[in-house]
């Protein structure tokens, strides 16, 4: 392993793709992830996240580009000479080595001759001090993914790739894990780079969120911002849930944008809004579930001026504990989600009521129409 | 605690009453062995049984046989045949050896690079045996023929000085002597090599492979830490399917080989079917059995691969 002694470990993806034959995996991609950072790469299935990934550790060959850790070009490194290390997916941990000897790999790889100490504290970091001399098969799926960590970092790689770490786990566990892993990457400080399917897991973890839809990254930014801020129907139906209503470019009056949508008017800041704005044009209009109130219609007169407001009726209402999300009817939309903490419950927003559904305009967005408007919806992903 | 925790049985018709379920099947798993336990002890025990009361008899063709517990004819026939014993295991452990070497690099091909072509190549290892054991064996005659292309390549080259030089071969010729034998049970035996080889080797996930190279393991770093203790059951079972077949075997060294290369199996043939010494022969053949008994123990304790078989 070479290291060369400059400050910026930052991973550079120029330009980096990757096709198989007449299939395009990864378009080519610019890329950069800050030394020390929790960068995620989140899509569904297919979108060429884990191939980025592989292309950093160099189990696959870039088509075009390259990839630079810091100063220096590995674009052509085999993986055994790059100072980078991976969590596999379902960990790949060795079967016929214990637990010890897996972690001790990378160390003794490079000829190092006293590993016992370094083990013995990266078992603990981890947590598996007194399960060092078992075999991996002997562990639950949670100690085997801690290993597959610990064997990893022990090698302080400048990056550490993390290819879908806890895919296998079930959801309890995985909540645990991803404050674990949360916890390791502050206390080393290594760059993590994390493939992941799982938004609300990506959101937890990461620090910055690249969004991969189609080979291709559809937007790139801390989660709030991704969250708040979806730049494209993907990325605000992928990243929670969204309802997009098509709407018509009104009047502009200050800041703000005036919208149509069927009898009624939306107002939006001009600033969030990212689709070209000529009058009569149309756009789509994005507005959050939780972001959404619901007064039932025979207290219409009770909205605060100034809200935007939708007329509807409850299709559906499903309780769930901290909140109760209810589908809504309106003449403008079918279909609209709205999450109702349960802090104070309207007995008469049952379904078939009447409800006015009103929100703040600054928490309103706006996106090009010409794009399909349940991209990245479950339905669609799954399809 | 008395909390109620069982929810409201729901209406409906009362459910009928369960009755035990009857224990029917309490005989099949007997009904089940008894074929194969049949077959056992008609065609393994019996023999055994009676070829060890053969060993410990005394007499002539012409007075009978009568059992005296005469166990002196171990020890004589071990001290009469002890070459033909040493022999057959080095030329056995030569096989194998041989299959090892040609098989593993094979059995590699087929699991990891052979792609669309492992079926066919999978097809040609098993191929040899749709003709008879006999057949295969006798066309090596042909190939180590005096006059052959071979031995003519071998002596072009040298390599028969050399042979000659390490009492593999002797002067111009390859037939009868230890290589054409060695040769012939390593031919005949390698599929059984093969066979395991691959199938332990295909087990292997590919991604431990990658994971090896990402921890800094060259490839052949990656092959002689993960790849090769990983195939041990496929190496341990290949071996076994190789050393004791042909540490018994007799065919190979009565075609290829001379009076020079007899193994303990032409012994055991010679005085059951020509000198009609009966428990001499079945003497031999109980010492062969232990010995590859004690041997093939040794080795699997050593090779310590219990918890991976």
């Amino acid at each position: 392993m070479k290291t060369t002694p400059d400050n910026s470990g930052d991973v550079r993806l120029s330009g980096i793709s990757k096709t198989y034959g007449s299939f395009t995996a990864v378009h080519p991609l610019d890329l950069t992830v800050p030394e020390g950072s929790f960068f995620a790469l989140l899509g569904a299935s297919g979108c060429g996240k884990t191939t980025t990934l592989r292309m950093i550790a160099g189990l696959e060959e870039p088509t075009t580009g390259t990839v630079r850790l810091g100063d220096q070009d590995v674009t052509h490194l085999p993986p055994y000479k790059r100072p980078v290390n991976t969590v596999f997916q379902s960990y790949a941990l060795f079967p016929h080595l214990d637990i010890f000897e897996n972690v001790a790999f990378g160390l003794r790889r490079r000829g190092i001759k006293s590993v016992k100490k370094q083990v013995e504290e990266m078992l603990e970091l981890v947590q598996l001090g007194e399960q060092a001399r078992k075999k991996p098969h002997q562990l639950s799926g949670g100690q085997q993914q801690r290993v597959a960590v610990a064997r990893a970092l022990i090698n302080h790689p400048r990056v550490l790739l993390l290819d879908e770490p806890l895919g296998a786990l079930d959801l309890k566990l995985r909540r645990q894990m991803q404050l674990e892993l949360k916890r390791i990457q502050t206390e080393v400080g290594i760059t993590f780079v994390h493939v992941t399917h799982d938004q609300e897991e990506a959101m937890t973890m990461a620090d910055t969120v690249a969004v991969m839809n189609g080979g291709r990254v559809e937007q790139l930014g801390a989660p709030a911002d991704l969250y708040e801020n979806p730049r494209t129907t993907f990325v605000a139906n992928f990243l929670g849930t969204s309802n997009l209503i098509e709407a018509e470019v009104g009047t502009r009056s200050g800041d703000d944008i005036v919208l149509k949508a069927g009898d009624g008017k939306l107002v939006l800041p001009g600033a969030r809004c990212t689709a070209p704005t000529t009058a009569g044009g149309k756009v789509l209009v994005g507005i959050r579930p939780e972001k959404i109130s619901l007064t039932h219609a025979d207290d219409a007169g009770e909205i605060p001026a100034g809200r935007n407001r939708l007329t509807g009726k409850i299709a559906d209402a499903s309780f769930i504990g901290v909140s109760t999300q209810y589908v809504i009817d309106s003449p403008v939309c079918a279909g609209l989600s709205v999450y109702v903490q349960n802090v104070e419950r309207d007995g008469r927003l049952v379904p078939g009521a009447d409800v006015v559904l009103h929100w703040s305009p600054a928490h309103t967005f706006a996106l090009d129409a010409a794009q399909a408007i349940d991209a990245g919806t479950e339905e669609e992903v799954a399809a | 605690m008395s909390t109620l925790t069982e929810a409201p049985p729901p209406l409906g018709p009362a459910a009928p009453e369960e009755k035990p379920p009857r224990r029917r099947g309490r005989f099949t798993p007997y009904w089940l062995l008894l074929p194969g336990m049949l077959w056992l002890i008609v065609f393994f025990a019996l023999p055994m049984v009676y070829q060890a009361s053969t060993s410990v008899q005394q007499g002539s063709l012409e007075q009978g046989y009568k059992v005296t517990w005469h166990f002196a004819t171990y020890w004589d026939a071990l001290n009469a045949y002890w070459p033909q014993f040493l022999r057959s295991v080095c030329y056995a452990a030569a096989a194998t050896v041989l299959c090892l070497l040609l098989g593993y690099p094979l059995a590699y091909l087929i699991a990891f690079r052979a792609g669309r072509w492992r079926n066919l190549i999978m097809i040609l290892v098993i191929a040899p045996f749709f003709t008879s054991f006999l057949i295969r064996t006798l066309a090596w005659k042909t190939i180590l023929a005096d006059n052959g292309p071979v031995v003519h390549a071998l002596n072009t080259l040298h390599v028969l000085d050399l042979t000659g030089w390490l009492g593999w071969t002797a002067g111009d010729r390859v037939l009868a002597t230890p290589l054409a034998v060695v040769c012939g049970l390593t031919y005949n035996f390698l599929p059984f090599m093969i066979l395991p080889l691959y199938t332990s080797l295909e087990r292997i996930d590919g991604r431990l492979h990658e994971a090896a190279g990402d921890l800094y393991a060259r490839p052949w770093t990656t092959f002689r830490k993960v790849t090769f203790p990983l195939s041990m059951p496929g190496v341990v079972s290949g071996t076994l399917l190789t050393f004791i077949p042909a540490a018994g075997d007799y065919v190979n060294a009565e075609l290829l080989g001379s009076t020079d290369t007899r193994m303990i199996g032409n012994v055991i043939q010679t005085q059951f079917l020509r000198v009609l010494d009966y428990p001499t022969a079945a003497a031999l053949s109980f010492i062969l059995m232990a010995a590859i008994l004690a041997m093939v123990t040794l080795y699997i304790r050593r090779s310590g691969t219990e918890d991976l078989v």
